[in-house]
């Protein structure tokens, strides 16, 4: 399939460039890789098929990192101890970290298929989600399909206006502008002057009064456009292209059940390679082999050695940059010069499915100026009888930081607060909650690695180059920050290169 | 070769910093004002507001700092605060994880919440720094 796709200038699109091959017998060779997370249970389960003795030393208790989920009976603990517990109901999920996958993220959509993991669409956008606006609209929220359709047709009406009266400069005239108009009309709903208002054709963009029906009462009844002055004033417009980007067109999807079900998918390949709760501190080399000092997570003083010849480190930079490493400085500068963005993701359960019952909202995203920013519906089960997860806040920036501030009873609280504002159900619907503020976190202090422009032409490269033994993956070691093809392509690209260096020595 | 492990001797225990309890308004302990004033730039302009804003998220509400796979400094009792004006820097421009605020707040805001840790959490860096000290540390 990628060879064709590559006939077709289709794989320009990604560098994946297929399953890995690592050819070649790397002689007994040993690496000892640091967490599993997606770069490391990747890199064990590739190393393993090569030949290579693996083992993979992980801070946490369980594999995944980042792709994580959280179920009834789980208990998470924040730095600073504050401690939750998750009542979700049985069967009902919430993914505090990756939650969508693109299609376009060709390797971790080859190691589902792989492993095996079911994967389902997960609904980006819905023209029946809200866009909201504090001071706009009287603070109600619109529906997305209205503001797309009034923003589209109002533009389309200028635009045909200028064209008409010829105050368009080259290079548009003759056969372009009559074509020009026409576009115009189709894509904003105009009538034959060229005109947005309200009638058949706008409100079957933007929706009706009331919906065509059956029998005597079943004229519909067409609604009135939005002024584009209140459209602009709003700022909404800011939301209509999330689902233009290439990171978020449609298709796009999540496993069923979960997110974690590709970290579980590895620990059934790879588990048996893995040691649990154990804490790094150093990591050393010589000529001849790596060490790594560990301890246990969960506290006591005893301290444990792991020699390998070489290794894959996959912390990520914001706890490495504490670790001692016998490493070139331009490798310790480049691990230090990546701060970490703040995100906060809240999953709240619901008594009903109230946004689909009351509001006919079958997944995707509403948009809100509110310090949650998103309230996202889940992708599945739809219809159900019973409870739900709601994405009730993800955020980045200023409001991240203040909701990871807050004490985990805070979050939720604001949370509810905001969400009722678009969803007054929320307050007799609401039941139990977690949130996680990725700062919070005590196995990654942060949600990415966030790279600025000079950071990259500064330090990228000697971040990803072997150092004598050691070589880097994960997120950081991408161009794809945040997302789990960064940290899966990395692994590939990092340990190709160590394969290549071991199959020469 | 293979992989090896080996267990080595207990460290020696570390010593743990003592710490000042400190109490805030008479509403829930130790929380932000919850203000979420904007999403590009934070509003709050009081020191001790802005750290239950921003900071303690990290540095804990008592500037205990705190400890996982990696640890946030403690900013109670700290000798690392003593020159306003690298404590000023860091905030400005990051260090290593911590991210830059330089461009989320301003040079008073920074000043205001230098000024409070350094006069709090058992601290008692009696200089004050102005608006103007912070500016020089930019870039």
């Amino acid at each position: 399939m990628y060879r064709a796709m590559a006939s077709l200038g289709f794989a320009a699109e990604s560098t994946y460039k297929g399953p890995l091959k690592l050819d070649g017998d790397p002689k007994g060779a040993s690496v000892v890789i640091l967490g599993a997370g997606l770069a490391g249970l990747v890199a064990a389960y590739e190393l393993r098929k090569a030949g290579y003795h693996v083992r993979v030393l992980e801070y946490n208790e369980r594999a995944g990192g980042r792709c994580w989920s959280f179920r009834g009976g789980d208990r998470y603990r924040e730095m600073g101890g504050f401690e939750q517990n998750c009542e979700f109901d049985d069967g009902l999920y919430f993914n505090p970290g990756p939650w969508r996958i693109p299609y376009h993220h060709h390797a971790i959509l080859y190691y589902c298929r792989l492993l095996g993991v079911a994967l389902e669409p997960f609904i980006q956008v819905n023209y029946n989600a809200y866009i909201h606006a504090q001071a706009a609209f009287g603070g109600r929220p619109q529906r997305f399909r209205q503001i797309l359709a009034d923003f589209q047709g109002h533009i389309a009406e200028l635009l045909a206006k200028i064209a008409n009266q010829n105050m368009l400069d080259l290079p548009v005239s003759g056969e372009d502008k009559e074509l020009l108009l026409a576009a115009l009309r189709s894509w904003g709903a105009l009538d034959s002057n060229y005109v947005y208002r309200a009638n058949e054709f706008t409100s079957d963009r933007r929706g009706y009064d009331k919906d065509p029906g059956g029998g005597l009462s079943g004229q519909p009844v067409p609604s009135q456009p939005l002024d584009l002055s209140d459209i602009l004033r709003s700022h909404v417009w800011r939301r209509l292209s999330a689902g233009n980007t290439y990171e978020f067109q449609s298709t796009m999807f999540q496993p069923v059940g979960g997110m974690d079900m590709i970290a579980k998918a590895f620990v059934r390949e790879v588990g048996d390679l893995i040691q649990f709760n154990t804490k790094v501190t150093a990591i050393k080399q010589d000529e001849r082999q790596v060490t790594v000092v560990h301890q246990n997570a969960k506290g006591g003083d005893s301290v444990s050695t792991t020699m390998a010849d070489w290794c894959l480190c996959t912390i990520p930079l914001s706890v490495l940059s504490q670790i001692e490493m016998t490493v070139g400085k331009p490798m310790i500068d480049a691990i230090s010069a990546v701060p970490y963005a703040a995100a906060v993701k809240i999953g709240l359960q619901f008594k009903r499915r109230f946004w689909e019952t009351d509001e006919s909202i079958y997944g995707g995203i509403s948009y809100t100026d509110l310090p949650i920013w998103q309230i996202s519906y889940p992708s599945s089960n739809f219809g159900a009888d019973g409870k739900g997860i709601v994405l009730a806040a993800y955020t980045f920036g200023p409001y991240a930081f203040e909701f990871t501030a807050l004490s985990p009873v805070e979050r939720l609280k604001k949370a509810i607060e905001y969400g009722a504002q678009i969803h007054p159900q929320y307050l007799v619907e609401y039941e139990n909650g977690v949130s996680v503020g990725w700062h919070r976190v005590p196995w990654v202090l942060g949600c990415f690695g966030t790279w600025s422009e000079s950071a990259r032409e500064q330090h990228y490269q000697n971040l990803c180059g072997i150092d004598g033994r050691v070589v880097l993956a994960g997120e950081h070691a991408s161009y794809l920050p945040a997302w789990q093809e960064g940290a899966i392509l990395s692994a590939h690209d990092a340990i190709s290169r160590l394969h290549k260096r071991v199959i020469a020595t | 070769m293979g992989i090896t492990s080996v267990s080595h001797i207990t460290r020696p225990a570390r010593c743990i910093i003592s710490l000042l309890a400190l109490s805030f308004s008479a509403a829930a302990a130790q929380t932000s004002d919850g203000s979420f004033s904007g999403p590009v730039r934070f509003g709050q302009q009081d020191g001790e507001v802005i750290y239950r804003t921003i900071c303690q998220g990290c540095h804990m509400p008592s500037g205990e700092g705190a400890v996982g796979a990696g640890a946030y400094p403690a900013l109670a009792n700290s000798p690392s605060l003593a020159v306003a004006g690298y404590a000023a820097y860091v905030v400005v421009n990051g260090s290593r994880a911590m991210p830059p605020f330089g461009q989320l707040l301003d040079d008073n805001q920074i000043a205001a919440v230098v000024n409070y840790v350094r006069m709090h959490f058992g601290n008692t860096f009696t200089d004050v720094m102005t608006a103007s000290d912070v500016k020089s540390t930019r870039h």
